[in-house]
């Protein structure tokens, strides 16, 4: 029920998103959903993609530095409350979130929420026990 | 002003035989007493009965600082621990950094030089004297605090650093006569200038600047932002620390050394031929005198060229102009001294990162800036797709650097090979201060 998340070490300065949306395109990956964490000197880009392995291969033979983290997707109606019930969940459990991103389904009827935890297996079955509808990955690889 | 008139003005022929004497007493000492000296004469097929003249000296090894390191921490002390009263040292890692050794008359010696300098500014027993050079390891603090203390002035041991203290000082204390670096000296004034104090009114007299290069144009300005006479000073740890050389308030025109103690020669350092008095080169230093840690032939890196002409003050002995540059890849920063491979044995020491850096190093305002740029590893940056786990690196680096080289520095994670990779050390550094 794990999701693969691409993590891209980027330097604050003009262009280095650039750099990698044209390797992306150029090797016809598509990006589901990505997130941009960033600091003084560096960024971190993360991103979720419909070809982990060739997406991880392009952008390092490009010289990048990638790595690949795992992470949960939950899926919640899109109404207020939603990520709350989530993390109302998650905090009852002690569980801590390390981050997290989201993004709108295409129906539009759901959000997706991408969570980095320290230990994600018992994360997950935190979710599920109390009934959150975890995404496994080549769902999402292919929305 | 002349402390030592005896010694400081000796007509030139009776001051190199006093050299000539003095050298063959410490070649032969040094080979009884030092293990690399002898084997070092050994190989090069020089006795110390060879010194018949000054310039047999020239036969003689080069000491470099590699020898020093390789016989980290004592092995070229020439005298037992028990005779030793005092040790300095460089900063750097294990094996990185080097460690001198005092005995008590060579603590007089120094004492004495550092008399010398501060009489050659014009200091006397009525000066109050603001001694803003980093006490501790570094020679520089205690070297000029006796001295300063031997003529009899009153003697403020403030260190460095700690701007609006220095600047409360300055103003409560009134000092006459103060010592640092001259980039500290602009950064005093620029920081009193906007704290709303009238620098010029001071009562400071005369500022003694050294530890870093500087030039005419800064000692134009320091003198134009404190009111005040700037002289240089010049010394190096091995040799002995500040205290080597001394620029006179009369010339004001490059530093006399004190050749009754010290022999200078002038090299090409490429090819370690002796160049002829006035010529550009390498100063190359022998210890006429000490005991503890005496030195034959030991490459100062420092460019300079030798002075000859008489100076209207009066001392007979040799000026060295001001250092131009360095013929290894040094760095200078605000006063502390830095090679490039010593910063890299504090990243290799750090478990995940790669020998793959730059050192970028400016002027903001009027103080060095050192900024240590790392690649990310590959290691790294797998365990790692956090923020806080490369800021904690960055952190940890900037620790070590300050905690072994005693500077700070600005470090900053790169992306891999946005770094060039370079053959040789000295492209490992971005110089852009223009001094």
């Amino acid at each position: 029920m794990k999701v693969e998340q691409l993590s891209i070490f980027l330097e604050n300065k003009p262009g280095g998103l650039e750099q990698v949306t044209r390797i992306l395109k150029d090797a016809e990956i598509n990006i589901r959903t990505l997130s941009l964490a960033d600091t003084t000197d560096f960024g971190i880009l993360r991103m979720i993609v419909n070809d982990v392995d060739a997406a991880a291969l392009v952008l390092k033979t490009q010289g990048l530095r990638v790595s690949r983290t795992t992470v949960v997707a939950v899926e919640v109606p899109d109404r207020p409350g939603g990520l709350h019930g989530i993390l109302e969940v998650l905090s009852g459990n002690g569980i801590n979130v390390e981050y997290l991103y989201a993004f709108v389904e295409k129906s539009g009827q759901n959000a997706v929420i991408i969570f980095r935890f320290d230990d994600p297996d018992t994360a997950i079955e935190v979710l599920q026990k109390n009934g959150l509808t975890v995404l496994p990955g080549a769902k999402l690889y292919a929305l | 002003m002349i402390y030592n008139e005896d010694f400081e003005t000796l007509p030139r022929e009776v001051l190199e035989a006093l050299q000539l004497k003095r050298l063959r007493q410490v070649v032969q000492r040094v080979y009884h007493t030092v293990g690399f000296y002898r084997r070092a004469f050994d190989e090069a097929g020089v006795q110390p009965d060879d010194i018949k003249t000054l310039d047999d000296l020239r036969r003689f090894p080069f000491t470099a600082k590699q020898d020093l390191r390789a016989n980290y921490p004592f092995g070229l002390f020439a005298v037992p621990m028990s005779s030793i009263v005092r040790l300095h040292a460089s900063s750097g890692t294990t094996g990185r950094s080097t460690v001198v050794g005092y005995t008590k008359r060579d603590i007089d010696t120094w004492t004495e030089l550092m008399a010398r300098c501060l009489v050659a500014a014009g200091l006397t027993k009525n000066d109050i004297f603001l001694n803003a050079y980093g006490y501790g390891l570094f020679t520089g603090g205690l070297g000029i605090h006796y001295g300063a203390e031997k003529i009899g002035a009153s003697v403020i041991p403030m260190s460095g650093g700690n701007t609006k203290r220095q600047l409360m000082i300055l103003q409560d204390f009134g000092p006459t006569a103060i010592c640092c670096t001259p980039s500290y000296a602009l950064n005093l004034a620029e920081e009193g200038k906007a704290m709303g104090i009238d620098m010029k009114t001071l009562k400071l007299r005369v500022g003694i600047f050294g530890a870093e290069p500087w030039s005419e144009k800064m000692r134009l300005e320091i003198e134009d932002a404190l009111g005040i006479t700037a002289l240089n000073l010049y010394g190096l740890s091995e040799i002995m620390g500040p205290g080597v050389s001394m620029e006179c308030q009369e010339g004001r025109h490059g530093m006399h050394v004190f050749e009754d103690h010290f022999l200078v020669e002038a090299i090409n350092p490429d090819t370690g031929e002796v160049l002829p008095p006035g010529e550009e080169g390498e100063l190359v230093f022998t210890t006429l005198t000490k005991e503890a840690f005496p030195l034959i032939r030991f490459r100062s890196r420092d460019i300079s060229r030798l002075l000859p002409e008489p100076c209207r003050c009066g001392r007979t002995l040799y000026r060295m102009d001001r250092v131009t540059g360095r013929s290894d890849d040094m760095l200078i920063i605000r006063g502390v001294n830095i090679f490039p491979s010593q910063v890299e044995a504090v990243i290799m020491e750090i478990e995940g990162l790669e020998p793959h850096y730059q050192l970028i190093v400016d002027r903001a305002g009027n103080l060095d800036t050192l900024e240590v740029q790392v690649e990310v590893s590959e290691q790294l940056f797998s365990n790692a797709d956090e923020v806080k786990v490369l800021q904690n690196m960055e952190r940890r680096i900037t620790k070590n650097i300050k905690d072994y080289l005693g500077v700070s520095a600005r470090v900053k994670l790169v992306e891999p090979k946005s770094l060039q990779r370079f053959e040789g050390k000295a492209s490992r550094v971005l110089d852009k201060r223009q001094i």
